[in-house]
């Protein structure tokens, strides 16, 4: 009851001061002015604590850049978009908690985010039922999968099926066939297993040994005498992040790289940037975007230098420019549509073609899943333009549907 | 499974066995003098490892490192023993316990505002980078180092407890803290330079590991399970303990690792659990300490 008190006093007081500071800019005058033009509400549940932090924070950096760009360019019929940010922990109790949230209590007209295989199906349980639109900008196959998908799921991202898929199409063909997996024991280190595996079976390739390691695993050096004993061509590291950095840097203490060829299916920017040119040097594996796409992709060059001008010279990561990307793609389909009816927004964005900043874009019809391409890079030590040159593009992998499982192996009807 | 395999196996239990006897020993030195129960450990072991990461990247000197991460590790201690844990003697177990477990939140944050929480950067210094072969394979210098330097490490605090004036007041205050008061020892003082050496010891266990594995600020909270296993195992308040069962954790586990990989997280918990079931009170731990 006495916060009740507390909170009308706040008003009171803030209302005031509004008054008397009539020039001020102070947040209370932006929702008086939301109250005839009512802002378009993106709810972004990212993990801003935990492990992934850091790419977390890049996802908001590089979002409120697409809110930005709308915003400025007139918004739409004069309505200005806006990003509301929520930490989802990286739980996916606290995820479906705070979007919940969003949904009921901050209103949101959308739902972009999160950054975990577990967190997005937990959002987009919540999303489904609300019946909001969700646009993922995080891994995952289930998503795809007719058990979770809904009209009003989309998946910006890459899945593991397309990364690890491609990675594998790399690297079974340039570095052999004999290979062994170290894998983080739950849903993406299993999902990136089929994906290499699935690609790798066409191409004739012989598993030696799939290991599992708990994720978050600080020591794996107990592993890696019976790997280096079994001589692979190919190591996959198939776990994220953190762990990524400590088998990486372990593997390479025991001189593994003499012998065999370090790939992961998702090598991230920050990952690289965090760990050092050192441990993870020569290392190969796939990723969504990188900077120096600007090289061959103008969208990637208009992109990269808006962030750089925004942010003090740093370049977008690759899960920061999927939270580009997710927000734009769903703001664009407002102005498309010309409103922000949710049935009329998924209309527009079935229809949408886009290249907003690594070449073209669509969404499939059946599963919502972006079509696009895959990057593969490989991490160097040398020849480094400035401190954020640390890959080499070494492929691309087109976009294309034939990339994806088929809409019938997931369960949609044709 | 041929023989070079499993010799190689065991060499690297060891050298991460090596990591465990300088955590456990850090706790049990505290435990077995102040039954101070110290939450703060796996804290102290990442501030070790975010301050010796930063200095490392700010200088390029591993050795300055190593020598100024426990001293600055130590006085932290110092600090906390004064004026945190001091005035909580005399009351039960559960007090300093509760106090170093906040406290390990309070260290975690102040990381996260003063180096950031991505982490830091930390490659192996130059002069023990590589693998060398040993015999039965290649194996990483570093963690040769690693098994060296826990020797030195062991010898040197056993030198000083067993052969030095400040030793046998360490071991008698274990003992008995009443009768070495009545002689006229200034029992607080001593309580405080021991404490002073474990969290030392931890911040150094801190930089020593930084080389081979992720510094960032949640570091610290696997190992400190992983610390608190170990000294279990190995009778709380023991040091003989803390380095038997260290290095029989990091051997337990590596070969599980080798062997059933799956079960190798779960192993040195089995391991607990057995030990407890026949020596309640550790492999060398004395019964009744913790009452």
């Amino acid at each position: 009851m006495s916060d009740v008190i507390l909170n009308a006093n706040r008003r009171k007081i803030l209302l005031a001061s509004a008054a008397a500071g009539a020039t001020t800019v102070s947040p209370f005058a932006i929702n008086f002015l939301s109250a005839q033009t009512p802002t378009i509400k993106i709810g972004f549940p990212v993990p801003l604590t935990g492990a992934f932090g850091v790419e977390a924070q890049d996802q908001v950096r590089a979002a409120e850049l697409a809110i930005k760009e709308f915003n400025d360019a007139g918004g739409f019929n004069g309505r200005m978009a806006e990003l509301v940010v929520r930490d989802d922990k990286l739980n996916p109790g606290e995820a479906a908690t705070r979007t919940l949230e969003l949904i009921e209590k901050d209103k949101v007209n959308f739902i972009v985010g999160s950054l975990s295989a577990a967190v997005q199906l937990s959002i987009n349980n919540v999303t489904k039922d609300r019946k909001i639109i969700f646009n993922s900008i995080s891994q995952s196959d289930a998503i795809n999968e007719v058990k979770d998908f809904s009209k009003y799921t989309f998946h910006e991202a890459l899945n593991p099926h397309m990364t690890a898929g491609a990675v594998g199409r790399y690297a079974f063909a340039k570095y052999g066939k004999k290979v062994v997996f170290l894998t983080a024991d739950y849903a993406y280190g299993h999902e990136m297993v089929r994906g290499f595996q699935t690609a790798g079976k066409p191409m004739g390739i012989e598993v030696l040994a799939d290991i599992r390691h708990p994720i978050g695993a600080a020591d794996y050096s107990s592993f890696l005498p019976r790997i280096q004993a079994l001589k692979p061509d190919v190591l996959c590291l198939c776990n994220f992040g953190r762990d990524l950095l400590n088998s990486v840097k372990q593997a390479t203490d025991f001189g593994l790289k003499s012998t065999t060829k370090l790939v992961a299916p998702v090598l991230l920017y920050t990952s690289r940037v965090a760990g050092g040119a050192e441990a993870f040097d020569g290392v190969v594996g796939g990723t969504s975007y990188y900077w120096r796409l600007e090289d061959t992709v103008p969208s990637a060059k208009v992109l990269n230098d808006r962030y750089r001008k925004a942010y003090a010279g740093a370049v977008p990561s690759d899960y920061g420019a999927l939270g580009y990307a997710g927000v734009k793609s769903v703001l664009t389909a407002v102005k498309n549509a010309g409103s922000v009816d949710t049935d009329k927004v998924i209309d527009a964005m079935r229809k949408l073609k886009y290249d907003f900043y690594k070449g073209a874009q669509y969404y499939r019809e059946c599963d919502h899943q972006s079509v696009q391409s895959v990057l593969i890079v490989e991490s160097k030590s040398k020849d480094m333009k400035d401190k954020n040159d640390v890959f080499n593009i070494v492929s691309v992998e087109a976009a294309g549907e034939a990339r994806l499982r088929s809409c019938a192996e997931l369960g949609h009807k044709a | 499974m041929d023989i070079n395999l499993f010799l190689l196996q065991l060499v690297t239990g060891l050298a991460l066995g090596s990591v465990f006897v300088l955590l456990a020993l850090g706790l049990s030195l505290i435990f077995g003098m102040l039954t101070v129960v110290n939450f703060a450990h796996g804290a102290y072991f990442m501030v070790g490892a975010s301050i010796g990461a930063y200095l490392y990247g700010l200088t390029g000197q591993f050795w300055l490192s190593v020598v100024i991460v426990p001293i600055a590790v130590g006085v932290m201690g110092l600090l906390t023993e004064r004026f945190l844990v001091r005035p909580l003697y005399g009351r039960g177990i559960d007090y300093p316990l509760l106090l170093t477990f906040g406290l390990s939140y309070v260290l975690v944050e102040c990381v996260r505002i003063v180096f950031g929480i991505d982490g830091l950067q930390m490659g192996t210094p130059a002069s023990l980078r590589g693998a060398v072969n040993i015999g039965v394979g290649q194996f990483p210098l570093y963690r040769l180092f690693l098994i060296v330097a826990t020797a030195l490490i062991v010898v040197a605090l056993w030198l000083v407890i067993e052969k030095t004036r400040f030793g046998l007041i360490i071991r008698a205050g274990a003992r008995d803290p009443e009768i070495v008061r009545i002689l006229g020892v200034d029992i607080s003082k001593v309580w405080l330079i021991v404490f002073a050496i474990g969290t030392g010891i931890a911040g150094l266990s801190g930089i020593l590991a930084a080389p081979i594995r992720a510094v960032n600020p949640e570091m610290g909270i696997p190992v400190l399970a992983e610390s608190f296993v170990v000294t279990v195992i190995g009778g709380m308040g023991s040091l003989v303990g803390a380095v038997v069962a260290g290095l029989l954790v990091g051997v337990v586990y590596s070969l599980t690792s080798l062997y059933a990989p799956d079960y190798a997280e779960m192993s040195i918990f089995a391991l607990m659990a057995l030990v407890l079931l026949v020596r309640p009170q550790g492999l060398f731990g004395r019964a009744g300490l913790m009452s």
